[in-house]
């Protein structure tokens, strides 16, 4: 406990000190996951299991508009922090490594082997706990959804467990003053919302187009510290962890297609023959 | 609720959606869940002035609707929503709730889940029940290269689900009873400025029947017209490939994992090669038609039929001859 409150009193009087005063500061937590890059993914036709362990691994799409949408705050208002959390393997280094080469100024790993089969749900709470210990904090940027678990519900749990205003589903933000404003895609309409920070707000893949980092930015960013924390300094209760699901199987989908191929002697033949199986089959014509 | 005991409390199959049809399409699966556990299937709805549509789901096959109206619940936002929803799971105790996977709805149900300590489902295409008397949902991942298949280990057991993935049922005379609550709804944190439409077509392909899409095949914007004049002949809509929507810019939407998920009649893909991601958004269609140059694309693999030639010819000549046929 004791060591909780001082930690709290040296990043505030650290905060001070680099910003001069609290109101100066704006820190923005940007959620990144290394996600299994989908476009690479290789399928056993066999067992029709997938072969995960040797693909490639990159940012989260989504979560790299997120984290570009922090920079381009950051180059427009100044005076930003952009902090950026992964909770992965120490492999997931190379993925922090890219965010600083972006633009972050801080990059933290949370590792822990009591994490290795953790939910939404034990992944949102051990990320809380990551941004509670990092500090006060205006904005909490996520990708709307991941690459490849495609599943949404950490930003919105994250959100639950921080208590904090959330706002989903954007395609533009802006700051002014403390007030976030946003614009959401909604299935028939566009909603322009707004929240007063510290929020959370979740991006879609049309809000930017994420920077390449040059060479410079690469060579500067292998200087910087990643910080590693464990279950332990984030004082994470393991029963939190228990997941909540139970994954029964994860496989390729099966072709139940009749794979017809349809050939002739000429372009009028094979139109016909299409014709012909289209209404045998019942969907052309009413 | 929760905890290793957590299975053993709730009773009762749930829907909710703030999109009516895709209430109606869960009322439909509820009812076979319902059937299945030997329970009852009610409906939830909240709103400002919604009595008249909480009425019409007892056609349905709801044994109870209930609805909360209050006019601080006009608009869905997050707060009023979940408090309302957390209020009403804590004095009825469900056992499963299926909530609409939109844009509203799915954050409204992860935090609903978080709130509870319980697990979530998002984006089922199939729901059912396993042996022990669980809820199993299947959804797609992997960007398509899978379908996971997912138990709740925890009541309310809590699964989201897309619009169209489960048929609206008909309406028919059913004995439910509309349960009206005055249930406090929280503060909303947000604040909604304004709303405007989102500029799209006006006619959404996920309701079409028979899609004509093209892909990178169609050469110029203009050639659309091939696809136009052929889905005019079927009734159809014309779709897109995500990089004609997304990289050409000469759609506004797409079809896809990524964009609309589409299950119609008829899908015919003209000119898409047929990446897992496009694959994984038509999978649910009754019958795939591939058009492609290349022999090799992998649509075809994905389809019913497949012609190996050029849209630009057998568009036209497909046209004619399914006039002619149904004449």
């Amino acid at each position: 406990m004791w060591n909780e409150t001082f930690n709290i009193l040296v990043v505030d009087l650290f905060r001070r000190r680099v910003f001069g005063s609290e109101s100066d500061l704006r820190r923005i937590v940007v959620c990144l996951k290394q996600a299994v890059d989908v476009s690479q993914l290789k399928v056993d036709p066999a067992t029709r299991q997938l072969i995960t362990a040797s693909a490639p691994r990159k940012i989260s799409d989504f979560d790299k508009n997120a984290l570009e949408e922090a920079i381009k705050i950051k180059e427009k208002l100044g005076d930003t922090e952009i902090c950026t959390v992964t909770m992965s393997s120490e492999e997931a280094k190379a993925v922090l490594r890219e965010a600083l080469a972006m633009g972050a100024d801080k990059a933290y790993l949370i590792s822990d082997a009591s994490f290795k089969d953790v939910d939404t749900s034990g992944t949102a709470y051990v990320l809380a706990q990551a941004i509670k210990k990092i500090g006060e904090c205006s904005l909490v940027l996520c990708g709307e959804t991941s690459l490849d678990s495609f599943s949404g519900l950490v930003g919105s749990r994250l959100a639950e467990l921080l208590g904090l205003p959330q706002m989903s589903s954007v395609r533009k933000v802006s700051l002014e003053g403390d007030v976030v404003t946003v614009e959401r895609t909604l299935e028939d309409s566009i909603e322009i919302v707004r929240a007063k920070m510290p929020c959370l707000v979740s991006v879609t893949r049309e809000i930017n187009q994420p920077r390449i980092p040059s060479l410079m930015m690469i060579m500067k960013a292998s200087k910087k510290e990643i910080v590693t924390w464990t279950a332990a300094d984030l004082g994470v209760e393991k029963d939190k962890l228990r997941s909540k699901i139970e994954i029964l199987e994860v496989l390729a989908p099966k072709t139940e297609r009749k794979k017809i191929r349809i050939t002739g002697e000429s372009v009028q033949e094979v139109a016909d023959k299409l014709a012909k199986a289209l209404i045998q089959e019942g969907v052309v014509g009413r | 609720m929760d905890g290793e005991n957590g299975m053993s409390e709730g009773k009762g199959v749930w829907v909710f959606s703030d999109v009516y049809d895709l209430t109606l399409e869960m009322l439909g699966k509820g009812r076979e869940l319902a059937d299945k556990l030997q329970t009852d299937l009610s409906a939830i709805m909240i709103g400002s002035t919604v009595q008249e549509k909480a009425n019409e789901l007892l056609k349905y096959g709801a044994d109870k609707v209930y609805l909360v109206e209050n006019p601080a619940l006009v608009s869905v936002q997050i707060e009023p929503y979940l408090s309302v929803l957390s209020n009403l799971v804590a004095n009825y105790k469900p056992e499963i709730m299926l909530i609409g996977s939109t844009k509203n709805g799915k954050p409204l149900a992860a935090r609903l889940a978080s709130r509870l300590e319980v697990g979530c489902v998002p984006d089922c295409t199939r729901l059912n029940i396993d042996e022990q008397g669980r809820l199993v949902g299947e959804r797609i991942t992997y960007g398509g290269n899978a379908v996971a298949r997912i138990a709740l280990k925890m009541k309310p057991q809590i699964a989201t689900v897309p619009a169209r993935a489960f048929e609206k049922p008909q309406p028919k005379e059913h004995n439910g009873q509309l349960v009206k609550l005055d249930v406090k709804a929280d503060m909303p944190k947000t604040e909604i400025v304004e709303t405007k439409p989102l500029e799209t077509s006006s006619v959404k392909i996920e309701d079409a029947e028979v899609i004509v899409s093209c892909g990178r095949g169609l050469k110029k914007k203009e050639d659309k017209i091939l696809l136009d004049e052929l889905s005019v002949v079927l009734h159809g809509q014309v779709g897109s490939s995500r990089p004609l929507a997304e990289d050409r810019k000469w759609f506004n939407e797409w079809v896809g994992l990524s964009g609309h998920k589409v299950r119609p009649k008829l899908y015919i893909a003209c000119g898409i090669s047929g990446v897992i991601q496009h694959v994984a958004g038509i999978r649910d269609s009754k019958v795939i038609v591939a058009i492609n140059k290349d022999e090799q694309a992998p649509i075809f693999e994905a389809a019913d039929y497949g012609v190996v030639g050029d849209l630009y010819q057998i568009l036209p000549a497909l046209k004619e001859a399914i006039k002619k046929q149904l004449q």
